[in-house]
């Protein structure tokens, strides 16, 4: 009763935001002001429940919401004003909406009636949002606030999760309106399926129990279903000793050093992997969604197999990829089912078949696809990552990535025990991603190390973000391989355009060390194979943010991969002639990305 | 894709219930032309004031597979009630309003008045040398009607687009 009373009490339209945040369970805000959320911001300054961080760019504020959502599993909350600072926000909530983030991004507007007038910073926000958010609203009445925004928390999080936009004109901020809990408020429509069709279950054991090469194929699904997720997916896999591989999304769901997993699957995936799916005869893939660098080319994309697709949203059903058996529901409740019917209907896996099917696998193994050779002069990126990864894997290290040759390094040498611990733009492949994400990560987790494994082009994309973890005294650590090209376009433009390097060498680089420097951070480099681990020591050891530049191979290409319009055993790998595969990519995988 | 290249090309009525609010037109649409998917034709107007619900009738084409993902991707909109594929779910009733004008004098314009009858058209507007016909039907009856006025002086035409219901007691 007096929460009721209370709740009769009415309140400025930003108090009511606040409110309805904090009752939320907010902590966190990235963001920052403008003329259109001043009453907001005056807000913030009269309370203490929220901390807000001030990036230095609206898109780092939304890539930071994402790696502090999706390394603790709790919707990421961004605060940005009308007109360019939503338009700055747009590539964050696309790559949040591709990579099915759960975010929150209030965007200030103009006053209600100046709206369509042109107004100074007005934009169409909502129509901007609409196809790069999962839903947005434009509250026109302080009376609909804090519905909106506990709708909006219950829309990002549930289903397949997603950015969500809410749109707030000033005179609606200053407007009085009373305040409604979060427990009163049930979404009209929205009510995505949790758990899988009981009798699709039963049918997916059965496919499971009789399958002679099985491979479980997981994607993000996995993580974004919780940590739970995680664990049962492991307990599937050794009820079953199926294989298993992840997509780029999906590393961290199965433990990186587990031997039923295969590494990761896709345009750069390992051998084993690839070739592992292609000859599969039953796939099980759970939230993952068929995505285009995993499949290579579509009518050659695992021809023989039987296919079962988990997956909450049943738009990602029958996409791009006929499946035989489709599962709608959450991957959590559906692992849990599937375990269950295993259990109880007394399945075995067929033994002899999948133990010649992992005699298969191992010969795959046996190509040693991510075999590098480290000299004595140069650093290889993949040494690097490698090192990286020796130095850090006995603590709980949480790694980001920006995208290009050294994502893809990152995927492929770094090896996650955990869920969460992996923040990478996959969907939308966000070059300037992973310092302001790394950001969001070590808010979400002060006291744990926090690595964003960078290029050198990608890092001027939001490299003000240092400015950022500086002033908040965040640890973060950017560790930048340095190979002075746009590796990833060089490497496509010596396979695919016969090594006309347009525009990919990285000219009038700064000077990275005084760059850190600038930002009072700390800068460190490192040139020689021999220094580098003590140079790692180093920057693991300074409590403060680091940017260490690593100069690494200037022409070493990422391998194994499946050229645009290949299927997933016409991988290229290393040790074939670099001439073959250029020669090899036909017409239509040319015009592919 | 090359695969459904291959395949036939259908055209479906899909029913659509949705929140009426703003911006859920836009929505639709986005998604039609964001994804490359065809309108044919599009209706839409507040079928229960006080819930606030709209009904919006597509009529879209595109082979099997394309269809399935449409309904899929309308069903992911927030707003989206329910999404309801006529052409498949069962008998339906599907109708056109079109709106006519015809201009000439002598034989031409006895003539279209003669067509009109056959047709069911009722003449809402005269003038010496003008009518504007009113008719109603399928899509194929409408599309009749008009080739028949074209060369009896056909000026403009105006369509509703397909509006759509399921036959029976049942609702959708
Ligand atoms: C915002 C943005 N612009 C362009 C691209 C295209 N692109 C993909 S990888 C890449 C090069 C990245 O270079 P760098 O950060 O140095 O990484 P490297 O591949 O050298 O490891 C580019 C330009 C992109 N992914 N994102
Ligand atoms: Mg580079």
């Amino acid at each position: 009763m007096a929460t009721e009373q209370r709740e009769k009490q009415t309140m400025s339209g930003a108090e009511l935001v606040i409110k309805a945040l904090v009752d939320q369970g907010v902590e966190v805000i990235f963001g920052y002001p403008g003329g259109a959320v001043l009453p907001i911001y005056d807000a913030l300054f009269k309370q203490n429940a929220i901390r807000h961080i001030l990036v230095r760019h609206e898109q780092g504020a939304v890539h930071a919401a994402e790696g502090y959502a999706r390394s603790t599993g709790k919707p990421g909350v961004v605060l940005v004003t009308s007109g360019p600072g939503a338009t700055n926000a747009v590539t964050g909530l696309t790559d949040a909406l591709l990579d099915s983030i759960p975010v929150i991004c209030l965007t200030g507007q103009v006053a209600t009636h100046l709206i369509g007038s042109d107004a100074f910073q007005e934009c169409d926000t909502t129509g901007i949002t609409r196809p790069c958010t999962k839903h947005n609203y434009l509250v026109k009445n302080a009376e609909d606030l804090a519905r909106v925004v506990h709708e909006a928390f219950y829309v990002a999080t549930n289903g397949r999760p997603g950015p969500v936009v809410i749109d707030l004109p000033k005179d609606v901020q200053v407007q009085q309106g009373h305040y409604t809990g979060p427990q009163n408020v049930r979404h009209k429509t929205y009510r995505p399926r949790v758990e899988g069709e009981a009798d699709k279950i039963r049918q997916a054991v059965e496919l499971m129990a009789k399958a002679e090469r099985p491979i479980f194929y997981t994607g993000g699904g996995i993580i974004n279903a919780g940590p739970k997720a995680s664990e049962l997916l492991r307990e599937l896999v050794k009820l079953t000793g199926f294989p298993v591989t992840n997509t780029l999304m999906g590393l961290g769901a199965v433990s990186g050093t587990d031997k039923h997993f295969l590494g990761m699957l896709g345009m750069h995936g390992t051998w084993e992997a690839n070739h592992a799916m292609h000859d599969c005869d039953v796939m099980i893939n759970i939230g993952a969604r068929f995505d285009d660098r995993i499949t290579g080319r579509l009518n050659a994309f695992s021809p023989g197999s039987t296919k079962i697709h988990v997956d909450i949203d049943p738009s990602s059903h029958n996409k791009t990829v006929r499946a035989d058996l489709c599962i709608v529901g959450d991957a959590c409740r559906v692992l849990e089912q599937m375990i269950s019917a295993w259990k109880e209907g007394g399945f075995k896996p067929n033994t002899k078949a999948v133990k010649k099917w992992w005699a298969q696998i191992d010969q795959w193994r046996a190509r040693d696809c991510l075999h590098f050779t480290q000299g004595k002069d140069i650093i290889k990126p993949q040494y690097a990552i490698q090192r990286l990864y020796e130095k850090t894997r006995n603590r709980d290290t949480f790694i980001t990535t920006e995208v290009g040759q050294h994502q893809m390094w990152a995927a492929q040498y770094y090896k996650f025990e955990q869920p969460n611990r992996w923040m990478t733009s996959g969907g939308l492949g966000t070059m300037g991603y992973g310092l302001p994400a790394a950001i969001g990560v070590q808010l979400g987790h002060p006291g744990k190390l926090v690595v964003d494994i960078a290029g050198e082009a990608s890092i001027l994309m939001n490299i003000q973000e240092l400015g950022t973890a500086a002033q908040f005294r965040l640890p973060v650590k950017v560790f930048v391989l340095n190979n002075e090209y746009m590796g990833m376009v060089r490497q496509w433009q010596q396979l695919l355009h016969g090594g006309r390097y347009s525009q990919s060498y990285s000219e009038s680089l700064p000077d990275f060390v005084k760059l850190a420097e600038a930002f009072h951070c700390v800068g460190l480099r490192c040139t020689n194979p021999a220094d580098l681990d003590g140079v790692i020591d180093e920057m693991i050891k300074i409590d403060r943010p680091v940017l260490v530049d690593v100069a690494v191979d200037k022409a070493e290409n990422c391998f194994p991969m499946v050229p645009s319009g290949a299927a997933h055993n016409e991988m290229i790998l290393p040790d074939q002639p670099a001439s073959a595969p250029g020669a090899s990519v036909s017409e239509e995988g040319m015009a592919l990305v | 894709m090359s695969a459904q290249a291959a395949l036939p090309i259908q055209s479906h009525i899909l029913s659509i219930l949705v929140d009426n609010e703003p911006g859920i037109l836009a929505r639709i649409v986005g998604l039609f032309s964001g994804r490359g998917y065809n309108i044919e034709s599009l209706t839409v107007a507040e079928v229960n004031n006080a819930a606030h619900l709209s009904r919006i009738t597509i009529v879209t084409s595109g082979p099997a597979p394309v269809i399935e993902q449409i309904k899929a991707q309308l069903g992911r909109l927030v707003p989206v009630h329910n999404v309801h594929d006529l052409t498949v779910e069962g008998p339906h009733v599907a109708r056109e309003l079109a709106l006519i004008k015809v201009a000439g004098s002598g034989e031409k314009r006895v003539e279209s008045l003669r067509i009109a009858d056959i047709f069911r058209a009722r003449a809402v507007d005269s003038t010496i040398e003008s009518f504007v016909f009113e008719v109603t039907g399928t899509t194929e009856k409408v599309d009749a009607f008009i080739k028949l006025m074209q060369p009896l002086g056909l000026v403009d035409v105006s369509r509703t687009g397909v509006v759509a219901i399921s036959r029976g007691a049942t609702p959708l």
